[in-house]
């Protein structure tokens, strides 16, 4: 059965992006569907984040074709935006605003309805609710990467975007951020792209996962598929198979 | 809601944003003032000290010399309220969460605008205020009415200048920040600000008349000589700024597609 057009929050068709010394991405295709949690695994390099980059319409691709919600992201931001929403290890919110100065500005900016109460009940959701008053600066890494998945889920977005979202969380607080995530992710009916370097927590959130090795796309599947056809007991044994055969499997 | 509804909403979100910042950080507030003032104070001891050694002549150059200080002041306020909040958000590494959210370009500079606007008049009035008390050069007096077509070229060629300074600075990242002090400068000596537009070897001259700046300071000195201007003598002035708004969203449409292409975009604030 075919998934109506509706279903699919992101499809690519053969995906590329060129850098003068690098092929960042490399004949990416792939589908999101709603309610899909797909996690982009590979290694340090393998394209990930430049895959995020062009769905979130900050790089151009070199070739190939992209679509989110079926608009392309350059060219109908102003539509795609409201309905998208994105988080990464590597963007803050201005460290010189108070936690609930940056989340204010960040609710006018997206247009969100009763911002007050939105804010609070984030906040709360990500247990930070005492830090409000807070420099955004003066939080603690952990507590950052909290705010900035309150400021990711401001708009309701039907589509999220997550770059390495809980690299700098303790085991403990992880955990519970993914419990919060997926409870989410479920009412809503939320598609979801993951990206992680911490195979357990990949395995526990993500439907479906899509391995890239320098750019190429090495396999996918849910995780169960993969570890099968890897012959492997841990996605964490699959990453080292695929990265030390790397040169083997991309010919 | 409305889509004009949601742009205000968006812009006064960001004019906020710039609110909150001064409200933050005293040292950032106090140096608006702090730079014009310490300026106004060297010019204007020097004017005096030339009056005090001259006779006659000098002391309308003295006048016009306070005049082009504050008008300079205010042509580069204006470059650098845009550029500042651009860089600002390269510094926070903000600006991502921006340019993936709604906000659109137009809202962004907008708020700019806006939030550049009052911050001017500000410094503009005290200028004004500490050049009467302590040299009794009332600017208000002798510029008049025309203050407001003068200064509002200068603000608007600021701010063309300043979006233009922000395309480069979305292109190149920190690699230009020093631009957003230099590139004022850059229009300086070619706009005749302290002195008159026919000193200037002829071919500077060629270029002076496509500054907007150039029509707006002669034009000051007109006023406090002669008293009036001719209707039409700040027309081009209007003209340029108006082929100059094309051109400097054009370039920043440009520099931003480079950005997206060369992935600087995703990456500002993080080099
Ligand atoms: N703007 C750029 N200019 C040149 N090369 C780039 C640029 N952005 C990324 N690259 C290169 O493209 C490749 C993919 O980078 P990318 O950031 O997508 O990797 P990643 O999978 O996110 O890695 P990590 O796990 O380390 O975050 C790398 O070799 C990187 O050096
Ligand atoms: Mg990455």
């Amino acid at each position: 059965m075919s998934p109506s057009p509706e279903s699919v929050l992101i499809a690519t068709r053969n995906l590329t992006k060129s850098f003068p010394d690098a092929n960042a991405l490399d004949s990416l295709t792939m589908r999101l569907q709603r309610g899909e949690v797909v996690g982009l695994l590979g290694p340090n390099g393998a394209g990930k984040t430049t895959a995020l980059h062009i769905l979130l319409g900050l790089l151009s691709p070199t070739s190939g074709g992209v679509t989110v919600f079926g608009l392309s992201p350059i060219r109908d931001r102003a539509k795609i935006s409201k309905r998208i929403n994105f988080s990464s290890a590597y963007v803050q919110l201005p460290s010189n605003l108070k936690v609930r100065e940056n989340l204010k500005i960040f609710s006018m900016i997206y247009n969100v309805p009763n911002p007050a109460r939105k804010i609070d009940f984030l906040l709360e959701l990500f247990e930070i609710g005492h830090l409000k008053n807070r420099l955004t600066g003066a939080l603690s890494s952990g507590e950052k990467t909290r705010l900035n998945l309150c400021k990711a889920l401001l708009n309701d977005p039907e589509l999220l975007l997550l770059d390495e979202p809980t690299a700098s969380l303790d085991p403990e607080v992880a955990e519970r951020v993914r419990l919060i995530l997926k409870k989410i992710q479920k009412e809503r009916a939320m598609g979801i792209i993951y990206t992680s370097h911490n195979m357990a927590e990949v395995e526990q959130i993500c439907d479906r996962i899509l391995f890239l090795h320098r750019g190429k796309t090495i396999t996918e599947g849910t995780p169960a598929d993969i570890m099968r056809h890897f012959n492997s007991r841990s996605l964490e044994q699959v990453f080292i198979k695929i990265v030390r055969g790397g040169d083997v499997i991309c010919e | 809601m409305l889509s004009v509804n949601e742009s205000l909403t968006r812009i006064r979100g960001m004019i906020l944003r710039y609110l909150y910042l001064h409200r933050r950080s005293v040292s950032r507030t106090l140096e608006i003032i702090f730079w014009p003032v310490m300026e106004l104070f060297v010019w204007g001891f020097l004017t005096v000290y030339l009056r005090a050694i001259s006779q006659g002549e000098v002391s309308q150059f003295i006048v016009y010399l306070i005049g082009a200080m504050i008008f300079w002041d205010l042509l580069y306020r204006a470059q650098q309220g845009v550029s500042i909040s651009i860089v600002e958000e390269i510094w926070t590494q903000n600006i991502a969460n921006l340019f993936v959210s709604p906000l659109r370009i137009w809202e962004w500079m907008t708020a700019t605008f806006i939030y550049s606007f009052f911050k001017i008049l500000l410094i503009m009035t005290l200028l004004s205020l500490i050049a009467l008390g302590l040299y009794h050069f009332n600017f208000f007096g002798s510029v008049g009415f025309y203050l407001i077509p003068l200064a509002a070229n200068l603000f608007i060629f600021g701010w063309l200048l300043g979006i233009a300074t922000s395309g480069l600075l979305i292109r190149w990242g920190h690699a230009v920040e020093a631009l957003i002090w230099g590139i004022p400068f850059l229009v300086q000596p070619f706009s005749a600000i302290f002195y008159p537009l026919s000193i200037l070897p002829v071919w500077i001259q060629k270029i002076a008349l496509f500054l907007p700046s150039t029509y707006v300071f002669e034009g000051m000195r007109q006023i406090i000589q002669q008293g009036n201007l001719q209707p039409g003598f700040i027309l081009p002035a209007f003209l340029l700024n108006g082929v100059y708004f094309l051109l400097s969203v054009l370039f920043f449409a440009l520099m931003l597609s480079r950005s997206r292409a060369t992935g600087r975009l995703g990456r500002l604030g993080m080099d």
